[in-house]
């Protein structure tokens, strides 16, 4: 984005004291056709991610893929540290001894895995991320506490300041806040 | 109980929080701990446990200038205190993780006030016991080729061996454990950074933080990867404790060489765990009074699965002795005989007085809402199961097929110290752990108040 189409905001901010309002108002929202907005809380809100039209996370088959690499990955190496580069006869038993390759086979498997987890989930949040305009109000610390916010993006389409500054005050916010880039 | 009114006082112990808390509340209860003045009780606290851990230092210091030679272990029991404490550390450490990870996928919302500290008590207990197999190796400078890597000696480690297996396991579970910590920890550092006023602290909670905002998408996501965690932690559990017990059960020594082992193992980890647990929330509930998170009902249940893992453990005790009689083995015979009545034989006894007859006090109401009673149980718990590990590793060892190959094996001063240096280094960690880092979750605290359950209003 050049500069020039830079709004001179990074988006209205509303804030609410139930997590009741705030989903009310985030469906609203979003029924009125806003779509670059994120709804904030200190905790998870069941229906939240879905009433901002977010798709199901797609974390799970992130992991899937950890969990095979790791566990075709560590029998591999097990097969071919055993059979190929270091075959060792004991007890004139076979190079690929399979059953006792499991305990590694399943470690790797989950070591994987989970490190798929942390990081896809970490990069699906854009994580770690040191600047977010969001943090210039000031009152957004309370967001880690016990109140819930709402931002439409000056980004969006239909971003009309005066608009959504009377939506959100119908929509029983207590407060509706400028967030500076 | 039907057909009496509960009295309010047993209505109230039967909460996971105590009424009347809100998000701010709760929040507030919990960050105060970490953001307030340092207590002055707990320089008192942490320096007797530095001491301890200087203790340890200096021990680990002479044994890499002068060798295992210091140790008590000799040729029939080359296994000892080292193996013993690797063992019972680890086993301490497993209550974390099924707090944190079974507990999550069995719903019980209970788990939430405790989960946090007892994750922190597994990477600690992981930790110590990590590095008693490393001391043990003689040469522990050279750990790295345990690890499978292209080296010049164009050597691979043994995959078919259970010591290879329980470098796997051990190294994925302290992984594992510490993502899944630190992955519940970063929403509670997002709330510490905004609360502290410390600027130094601000940054330092920031950075760890890493910018999260706790926004919708944010929670989405996070809440997928904390279940799958779960869902991954979970098999962990049983796996590692088992594969410590391959490390046995793989071997051929009498008393060893049995199939039992990984139940028995696995249960008495969850047992010794939870005793820890309440051996180390009680008295910091009191300090800190967090009565009001920590209920007594979070202790009953964890003293109704003491009970109930201690079951299992006793039902591993008699078998081990039935099976010895029904295989008609005389070498297993001879092991159970000598555990009973051998030179080694009042250890054996208290292992039973500590994990079987007081694991049945339990079974009594009064001494599951006593938390005197509890953490005296528990205190107890731990010390069986230490000398549970130490019954095994000894006694099955001291005393094998031949006679002429028999010996004994008394600890030194230097196993001692590292014994009890190494537990100087636990209360160490866990005392920093407490006074930087929330020790409840405070997010998931919030979940469960009543404020929370929103409600599908409307649609």
């Amino acid at each position: 984005m050049k500069p020039s189409d830079r709004s001179p905001i990074y988006g209205l901010m509303a804030e609410f004291d139930t997590p009741e309002k705030l989903l009310a108002a985030t469906r609203a929202a979003h029924d009125a056709g806003y779509r670059r907005m994120d709804a904030f809380a200190p905790f998870p809100i069941e229906g939240l991610a879905e009433a901002l039209g977010r798709r199901p996370s797609r974390l799970p088959w992130v992991v899937l893929a950890g969990g095979v690499i790791g566990c075709t990955g560590g029998f591999l190496l097990q097969y071919w540290s055993s059979v190929i580069a270091y075959p060792m006869n004991v007890g004139g038993r076979p190079y690929l001894s399979w059953p006792a390759f499991i305990p590694v086979t399943f470690e790797t498997t989950i070591l994987v895995a989970a490190l798929f987890a942390v990081l896809g989930m970490l990069a699906l949040n854009g994580l770690p991320m040191p600047y977010h305009p969001v943090f210039n109000v000031d009152r957004f610390a309370r967001a880690s506490r016990d109140r819930y916010f709402l931002c439409i993006e000056a980004a969006d389409k239909q971003f009309d300041r005066q608009a959504i500054e009377s939506l959100l005050k119908r929509l029983k916010a207590s407060e509706v806040f400028e967030v500076e880039h | 109980m039907i057909g009496r009114a509960p009295r309010m006082a047993e209505l109230a112990s039967n909460l996971v929080i105590a009424p009347g808390h809100t998000p701010a509340t709760v929040t507030d209860k919990i960050a105060s701990v970490v953001l307030a003045r340092t207590p002055r009780w707990f320089y008192l606290a942490f320096g007797i446990s530095f001491v301890l851990f200087l203790v340890f230092l200096y021990a680990v210091a002479h044994l890499f200038a002068v060798g295992i030679g210091i140790w008590g272990n000799n040729v029939p029991v080359g296994w000892g205190f080292d193996i013993v404490n690797f063992v019972w550390w680890i086993g301490i450490g497993h209550a974390g993780t099924l707090i944190s990870a079974i507990l999550l996928l069995l719903r019980q919302t209970w788990r939430t006030s405790i989960n946090r500290f007892a994750e922190a008590m597994t990477l600690f207990a992981v930790a110590c016991a990590a590095l008693y197999p490393v001391l043990h190796l003689g040469r522990p400078w050279r750990v790295y080729w345990l690890l499978p890597y292209p080296n010049t000696m164009q050597l691979w480690p043994q995959f078919r061996s259970p010591l290879i297996w329980d470098v796997f396991a051990v190294s994925t579970y302290a992984t594992v454990s510490l993502m899944f910590f630190f992955v519940g920890l970063i929403p509670d550092l997002a709330t510490l950074r905004d609360r502290a006023r410390n600027r130094f602290a601000r940054k330092v909670y920031g950075i760890l933080a890493m910018g999260w905002r706790g926004s919708a998408t944010h929670w989405h996501h996070y809440e997928s990867a904390y279940l799958l965690l779960a869902g991954l932690a979970t098999p962990l559990v049983v796996s590692v404790h088992s594969v410590v017990s391959f490390d046995f059960a793989v071997g051929i020594i009498p008393g060893w060489h049995t199939t039992i082992f990984p139940p028995y193992f696995v249960a008495g980890a969850i047992f010794s765990g939870f005793a820890m647990v309440m051996t180390l929330t009680i008295p910091l509930r009191h300090v800190f009074g967090l009565h009001d998170f920590i209920t007594d009902r979070h202790l009953q249940n964890m003293a109704k699965i003491m009970l109930a893992t201690g079951l299992i453990v006793a039902y591993g005790y008699l078998m081990e002795i039935f099976i010895a009689w029904y295989s008609g083995n005389p070498y297993e015979q001879f092991m159970v005989a000598n555990r009973i009545t051998g030179p080694y034989r009042l250890l054996w006894y208290a292992l039973i007085v500590c994990n079987v007859l007081a694991a049945q006090l339990l079974w009594f109401r009064w001494i599951r809402s006593s938390a005197i009673a509890l953490f005296f149980v528990a205190l107890v718990v731990n010390t069986g199961m230490w000398l549970e590990r130490f019954v095994i590793v000894v006694t099955s060892l001291h005393r094998d097929f031949l006679p002429s190959s028999w010996g004994m094996y008394y600890p030194t001063v230097w196993d001692w110290a590292t014994f009890v240096g190494s537990i100087g280094l636990f209360l160490s960690l866990l005392f920093l752990f407490i006074r930087f880092l929330p020790m409840i979750s405070i997010f998931e605290m919030r979940t469960i108040l009543p404020e929370a359950q929103v409600e599908e209003a409307g649609r």
